[in-house]
């Protein structure tokens, strides 16, 4: 199964290398993984995917908290909460095909962000299932290049 | 306004350092200028992994912080060893390394390396001082994080054009760091739990280790094994916080530990562990480990908790805090039963070895060590076989006296984590038991106990082999003694050193005791073990005592890796 873990960090340099290490370290894998600072300058929050039943994600999430520059982390996996991913997605786009990529587009609600001679540019934002589901039906149009920011999540719980 | 070096020095003294172990090197020079007037006593060791492994041994001997210094570089590359010693046992330690000026890192520039990122993961925090506003205060919470908590080495990388700026920042009174609160006070609930248990259990066991050494418990764990007359079993390094000769001491368990042990292990109904971390060398076959018990776990580590053993009732919290609340709420019972099984084991399964006079056992030497120094000393060792008998035929009565890498299982660490025990402890008779091939590793540092007249006594079980792995090639390869023939006389015909009379001296010890400027002394037989120990351990200064023992003798009991502990192999027989 699949887990989001949601850390807030120490904003500076090498924190990320620590997390990654870790985890590399201990044999664990990573599916998707974001960082970015926070509404507060001096922390950043990292959000991952990774893979493993229960007693694997308890043992990532103790030793994550233990390290020094690790302030707090979320097994969001075990709450309810709200997780968003961002693709850009360039695709080739002729005049032909151009009125039907936008068609299906506007199904998914991805904006068209740049059109060019050969190519579109889409933004599409949703669950990794539905970035993976629009990310299917326009790939016989022929996808030049895909990039994914990895999950962002945020847990519902108020205050 | 102060200067890196001068900030350094300020926070060293305000946390109590007094000894520092190390090496100079370009980048540190300022540094090395400064202690020039400093009140600290600087011992200068041959080679960086030495220094990390005295201050180890300091910190396992006092209890307090262990502190070296190095160069960029080697010299910080060269800790690395010592510092991942100190990491798998928990030992608390701070590194300084020099670095490179901030505006040569990345450059490749002489004796550059990316220090903080090699050591990072044997570390428990490192620091890349890049502003000398921030050092005072790195200084304080290298400190800090080392000593509290799971104890644990730190390193700080210091650049030098860090250590020579100048800084308005001084070293704070106290530490504050948002993500580093370890929880010390065990949750009183959950305490309740394991008092009930225990009250319930027909046949308890304490299972002790290293954490209660370095939470000081051992007296705790000895009020409540006592009060609920529950046996006591340790790891190897929980030896000392339980006292050996005691009753109810079943001394050690797993790999090579006492078939009493062993055998209490697997049949108890109720297993505490009290800082330890069921480790494999400990559990053998994990499914089978103390099947028929509850398993209770105090420990301050939240991450050691279900590890590898599923826990029924965890405990975080410092053991000396948690055993404080738990012992009063414990019954004292007599366990009649139980007690009488163990003591039925324990008759008919001491540890033994061969008792042929003629020949001069490993064991025997450990048993006069043992009776010369009336157990009183502070043991250190290596790492391999002379190490399992060290604690197998020495009954450590007090905490602190058994020092010895046993996560990371370094060689080389013994002699110079003696010498920096004997710096801490400068009135306690301090011996290291070595083997031949342990011994070549970091011997260069005897000069520094010859130096500085530091009395340690150097006590070498010379067999000719890397023992512990040629008793693995002898059980389960077939005795094909792939490469761990030391001297001249384990080797075939066709396979002699050339031009090298056969004699096992290789290399020879007292020489090269002597050149160092230690006394050097050798046993060959039984007879001569007691006379020539009797000599070193009243020399004033450092000693070496070779003894040539039996070159094929094996550590048993053993439970073979991954076997459970109830298949103890007791003889090659």
């Amino acid at each position: 199964m699949k887990h989001i873990i949601s850390m807030l960090v120490e904003n500076q340099p090498g924190v990320l290398a620590r997390v990654i290490g870790l985890i590399s370290g201990r044999g664990y894998n990573i599916d998707s993984l974001n960082v970015a600072p926070t509404q507060d300058i001096t922390t950043s929050r990292i959000t991952m995917t990774v893979p493993g039943d229960d007693h694997v994600l308890e043992q990532v999430t103790k030793q994550l908290n233990k390290l020094v520059d690790v302030i707090k982390v979320f097994d969001l996996t075990e709450e309810k909460y709200i997780d968003r991913e961002l693709a850009l997605v360039k695709v080739c786009a002729s005049p032909k095909n151009r009125s039907a990529l936008i068609e299906l587009a506007a199904l998914f609600r991805a904006e068209n962000v740049s059109v060019q001679n050969k190519a579109m540019i889409i933004q599409m934002v949703g669950t990794t299932d539905a970035v993976d589901n629009f990310l299917e039906l326009i790939k016989p149009h022929g996808i030049v290049e895909v990039s994914r920011t990895g999950v962002i999540a945020v847990g519902k719980a108020e205050g | 306004m102060r200067t890196g070096v001068e900030c350094l020095m300020d926070g060293l003294k305000k946390a109590g350092v007094q000894t520092i172990f190390g090496l100079p090197g370009g980048s540190v020079l300022d540094i090395f200028n400064g202690l020039y007037d400093a009140p600290f006593k600087f011992v200068l060791t041959r080679h960086e992994q030495g220094a990390t492994h005295m201050a180890d041994g300091y910190a396992r001997a006092t209890g307090r912080v262990g502190c070296c210094l190095v160069t960029s570089g080697p010299g910080a590359t060269n800790t690395v060893t010592g510092l991942g010693t100190a990491y798998m046992d928990s030992i608390p330690l701070v590194c300084i390394s020099g670095q490179v000026p901030t505006h040569m890192i990345g450059n490749d520039a002489f004796q550059e390396a990316d220090t903080t990122g090699i050591t990072r993961p044997v570390t428990k925090h490192n620091y890349l001082v890049r502003n000398v506003d921030d050092l005072p205060r790195i200084i304080a919470e290298a400190f800090y994080i080392a000593g509290t908590g799971k104890p644990g080495p730190v390193l700080v990388d210091i650049p030098k054009d860090v250590q020579r700026a100048s800084t308005k920042a001084h070293t704070p009174d106290s530490v504050s760091i948002r993500g580093y609160n370890p929880n010390t006070e065990g949750h009183p609930k959950q305490i309740a739990r394991l008092a009930e248990a225990i009250n319930k259990a027909k046949k308890p066991l304490l299972y002790v280790g290293g954490g209660a050494i370095a939470a000081n418990a051992a007296e705790e764990v000895t009020q409540l094994a006592r009060k609920a007359k529950i046996p006591v079993t340790t790891t190897l390094l929980g030896l000392g916080s339980f006292p050996e000769t005691d009753q109810l001491a079943l001394r050690m368990l797993g790999m090579h530990g006492s078939v009493t042990a062993n055998y209490a292990t697997h049949h108890c109904d109720l297993l505490v562990s009290i800082g330890a971390r069921f480790d494999d060398r400990v559990t053998g076959k994990i499914s089978e480990f103390a099947a028929h018990a509850k398993i209770a776990h105090i420990d301050i580590d939240p991450t050691a908790i279900s590890k590898s053993v599923p826990v029924d009732i965890p405990v975080v919290g410092d053991v000396k805090k948690v055993l404080k609340v738990l012992i009063p709420l414990v019954e004292s019972k007599e366990r009649t039963e139980w007690l009488t099984q163990i003591q039925e084991w324990k008759q008919k399964n001491p540890f033994a070895y061969d008792q042929n006079g003629a020949k001069l056992m490993p064991q025997y030497v450990i048993e006069q060590i043992y009776a010369l120094t009336k157990g009183d000393a502070i043991i250190v060792t290596e790492v391999g076989q002379h190490q399992m008998w060290s604690a197998q035929y020495y009954k450590y009565t007090q905490p602190r006296t058994f020092i010895s890498s046993g996560g990371l299982g370094t060689m080389g660490f013994g002699l110079p984590a003696a010498i920096g025990a004997q710096f801490g402890c400068p009135d306690r008779m301090v011996v290291d038991i070595s083997g031949d091939g342990s011994a070549q590793m970091n011997f260069q540092e005897l000069v520094v106990a010859v130096e500085h007249q530091v009395p340690i006594k150097v006590v070498i079980l010379n067999n000719g082999y890397l023992g512990m792995v040629r008793q693995w090639q002898e059980m389960f390869y077939k005795k094909k003694y792939s490469a761990t023939c030391l001297g001249q006389s384990g080797r075939g015909q066709n396979e002699k050193i050339k031009d090298h009379p056969d004699t096992p001296y290789l290399p020879d010890f007292v020489k090269l005791a002597e050149a160092h400027g230690a006394l050097g002394l050798r046993a060959k037989t039984r007879a001569a073990v007691v006379p020539m120990l009797e000599k070193a351990f009243a020399a004033d200064g450092p000693a070496v005592v070779e003894c040539m023992v039996e070159p094929e003798a094996n550590v048993f009991p053993m439970v073979p890796a991954g076997a459970s502990l109830t298949e103890m192999i007791q003889s090659m027989a």
